[in-house]
């Protein structure tokens, strides 16, 4: 359960009727974000002069491009610092290791190597060996071991060096990470993360370029989360930590040089929430990961033809923020669900079934699920495009649902 | 020594009493002497790139007194278990631990409740081990809210937080990197504990295991990887499973040591030898030789890969409380009759323990919550309902 942090100048009343105001909201994600503090999440502190900028930066945070682009933003001078999403990763484990000493990392190549994404980068020299631990290719039994340390109390954090090794600790991220707390009549917590990258990259072929949510999301125990940008990359790794409960925590390939600015203040996001990427009216554009870049791109095709999309990046995969995407629904009566995980049982399914069972009254039109094709990701770069989910895809569906 | 035998043997009249009570000081050793004794293991140790530890292992008469007494409590529990099974309060998987019962005790005698312990599914004994109660491994195994799990995990699943017993896992191997990372956290929050990972011959050949010894000598993990031999990997002989069935030398540059499994006081030594090293020198592999009557689980009779002989002929040889009951004879520490009046109180207590533990739970939370017995509560609710609905 996620707890209360008072920030100063961020706490708003708690009613349920201040999160419907979402529309008439000109500011950015994150401003919205404390409009959900109705249920009682950690917030985020901000400075005033940040809030004047950020109405004013509206724009600049649509990112339309799937990938980021270096010195997009502009070179005055304002509070918090920018860097790039894997750096912002490190920061969030970089604090979280000073304040807790029970928190360690282990995986392959995070320590004297730095991590193969960077995300681990000089922590082995600051904290030592043992507590960034280099382990050999085993990954069954260096996840089997991060969730009996925890079972002690240690708080690990299990990297995959890409989510598609992590099938071969399946069985002990099913059986012991996920149902330990069960099967012991609640003796046992295991507050460890698992983490790592996963998604379609750049001709990584189709071993490398797996979506694994979809084969973790049945798992009783555990949460999943997927982060996007290199603010809420920070927040929901420190979530991560802070946890007690088993916590996967999904990355993206290409989003690991995002650049971001973030605020100076330590916060820490909400691992059940979703995040109002750009409130709207006609229809709501359920995202997360990489694909929130998608849309975004097709938003503003969408916006220039008229349309008027809402997009939320759900960012909490299991469970879902039912009540964010709920408010949404009731309000625009149309779900377009973009994802990046295969067509079949993928995230997507059972989102669609959620809704289906929860809103069914309030939808106009059945729910579109854009989703991967259900094939090994191809080597050649234009047959895998064709197996994502593109901009122009996403444009002409919303515009045969909004018919 | 034959009168002090006749005298105890004999209903305890108040005549004899006194008789009794002289004729007792003629035993060399009462039953609760700890005074130090030594005795022999009855095989040497067998060692792999070690020094073998001495086989005069130091006990104490009421150490073997304390042997007897538990193991006759698993040994009662296991077939009361076995009962059960059959008369279907215990449904699902069951798998029996009798006669491998030195090796949880053997264990037990050597380490402290702060070192941990982490087994496989055959963990009805461990967990009494460990200070379980039969209470709750009937409670566990009936399904009952009073088990070690609330009735959540089931045969499979005991554990024991407050000493250091992590279960309880059905999937064969997964227990090991699981018990690494034990070590693992003794090591990284400097504890002088260590951690006993049990798996069986049958998972001896799981590749996991092989990474977690890896990782445990890398890192020097106090470790110690205990391979309960029983001979059979549920229906396959040792030697149709694994090309080198010296499990004890598999972890090649691990040391190993071949234990009698089904001597009390050769494990007792053993598991010693392997806390001190392990302390100091890294992970170590004990093999313990022992044995099971049961076939692997309820549903196996055990029977069609190994003949009753083979059975019955360990049971007359080897059995472990039988060996106890003749060390204790031998030694005078306690007479025949004091050996079959512990196992009657013992076969009293199980069958108390399955009485408690059969009643169900009727509205347990209702009766937890509300201190008041039903009838009370009926008519609160009564006037409850009343209540509303005049004001409705």
């Amino acid at each position: 359960m996620a707890t209360l942090f008072q920030g100063v100048g961020a706490v708003t009343p708690f009613s349920a009727s201040s999160s419907l105001d979402s529309n008439k909201l000109l500011l950015p994600s994150r401003k919205s974000l404390s409009i959900s503090d109705s249920r009682g999440s950690i917030f985020v502190y901000r400075s005033d002069a940040l809030n004047l900028k950020a109405a004013t930066r509206k724009q600049d945070l649509l990112i339309p491009n799937a990938v980021a682009t270096k010195g997009e933003t502009s070179t005055s001078a304002k509070s918090g610092h920018e860097l790039l999403l894997f750096e912002a990763l490190r920061e969030g484990l970089e604090e979280e290791m000073e304040r807790d000493p029970r928190v360690c990392v282990m995986g392959e190549d995070v320590g004297h190597y730095g991590g193969s994404y960077k995300v681990t980068k000089g922590l082995a020299e600051k904290y030592g060996d043992l507590r960034v631990l280099d382990t050999p290719i085993a990954e069954n039994s260096f996840t089997g071991m991060g969730i009996g340390a925890a079972m002690t109390g240690l708080r690990p954090i299990v990297e995959g060096m890409n989510m598609g090794f992590l099938l071969l600790a399946f069985n002990q991220i099913s059986n012991n990470c996920g149902m330990l707390h069960y099967t012991s009549g609640g003796q046992f917590t295991i507050p460890i993360v698992i983490r790592g990258p996963g998604g379609v990259g750049r001709q990584l072929g189709a071993e490398h370029s797996q979506r694994l949510e979809s084969y973790f999301q049945s798992i009783p125990g555990i949460q999943m989360v997927a982060c996007s940008t290199p603010y809420n990359a920070k927040g929901l790794m420190k979530a991560a930590i802070r946890s007690e409960n088993p916590v996967i925590l999904f990355e993206h390939v290409l989003l690991y040089n995002l650049k971001e600015r973030i605020p100076d203040e330590e916060y820490v996001l909400s691992l059940e929430e979703a995040e109002m990427v750009r409130p709207g009216e006609h229809i709501t554009i359920l995202t997360y990961s990489r694909m929130r870049y998608h849309v975004m791109q097709a938003a503003k095709t969408l916006v220039n033809k008229g349309y008027d999309p809402e997009v939320i990046d759900i960012r909490s995969l299991k469970p879902f923020d039912l009540y964010t995407i709920g408010c949404s629904v009731k309000k625009t009566h149309r779900v377009l669900i973009v994802e990046e995980c295969m067509r079949t049982g993928g995230i997507g399914a059972s989102l669609t079934a959620a809704i289906t069972e929860n809103f069914h009254d309030y939808l106009d039109a059945p729910i579109v699920c854009l989703s991967s094709q259900d094939v090994p990701t191809p080597y050649a770069g234009t047959l895998e495009e064709w197996t994502v989910v593109q901009p122009a895809q996403i444009v002409s569906a919303v515009e045969q649902l909004c018919q | 020594m034959a009168l002090s035998r006749i005298a105890s043997s004999s209903h305890a009249s108040t005549l004899l009493k006194p008789l009794s009570a002289a004729l007792s000081i003629r035993r060399l050793i009462s039953s609760d002497s700890t005074v130090p004794l030594t005795i022999e293991t009855s095989l040497p140790f067998i060692s792999h790139k070690c020094d073998a530890p001495p086989r005069a292992v130091d006990t104490s008469a009421s150490e073997l007194f304390s042997f007897f007494r538990d193991m006759a409590t698993m040994r009662r529990m296991e077939i009361a278990a076995d009962s059960l099974y059959k008369a279907k309060l215990i449904r699902g998987f069951c798998h029996l631990y009798d006669g491998q019962e030195a090796v949880a005790i053997g264990m037990e005698a050597a380490i402290t409740k702060k070192d941990a312990i982490i087994t496989a599914y055959r963990d009805h004994c461990t967990f009494i081990g460990r200070g379980g109660t039969l209470l709750e491994v009937f409670g566990e195994l009936m399904g009952r809210i009073c088990g070690g799990s609330k009735g959540k995990g089931g045969s499979m699943h005991f554990y024991r937080k407050q000493t250091n017993f992590f279960g309880g896992h059905g999937i064969v191997g997964a227990q090991i990197p699981l018990g690494c990372g034990l070590a693992f956290a003794q090591r990284y929050s400097k504890e002088e504990n260590v951690t006993f990972t049990l798996y069986g011959d049958g998972a001896a050949n799981q590749g996991q295991l092989f990474e977690a010894l890896n990782m445990a000598a890398l890192w020097d993990l106090p470790a110690i990887l205990v391979c309960e031999n029983n001979h059979y990997g549920m229906g396959t002989a040792e030697w149709r499973a694994a090309k080198n069935p010296a499990y004890y030398k598999r972890g090649d540059y691990v040391p190993g040591l071949k234990v009698d499994g089904m001597d009390v006081l050769a494990v007792k030594q053993a598991c010693k030898f392997a806390k001190e090293n392990a302390l100091k020198n890294g992970p170590l592999i004990l093999e313990m030789d022992t044995y099971r009557y049961h076939g692997h689980s309820m549903s196996d009779p055990g029977s069609t890969y190994r003949t009753r002989d083979e059975i019955s002929g360990v049971r007359q040889e080897r059995d472990p409380i039988e060996r106890v009951r003749k060390l204790l004879l031998a030694h005078d520490i306690a007479s025949e009759k004091e050996l079959k009046d512990i196992e009657k109180q013992v076969r009293k207590d199980v069958d108390d323990a399955i009485a408690k533990a059969k009643v169900k739970n009727k509205k347990y939370i209702v009766q937890s919550a509300i201190p008041c017995d039903r009838r009370t509560w009926l008519t609160i609710l009564f006037f409850t309902f009343i209540f509303f609905s005049i004001r409705k």
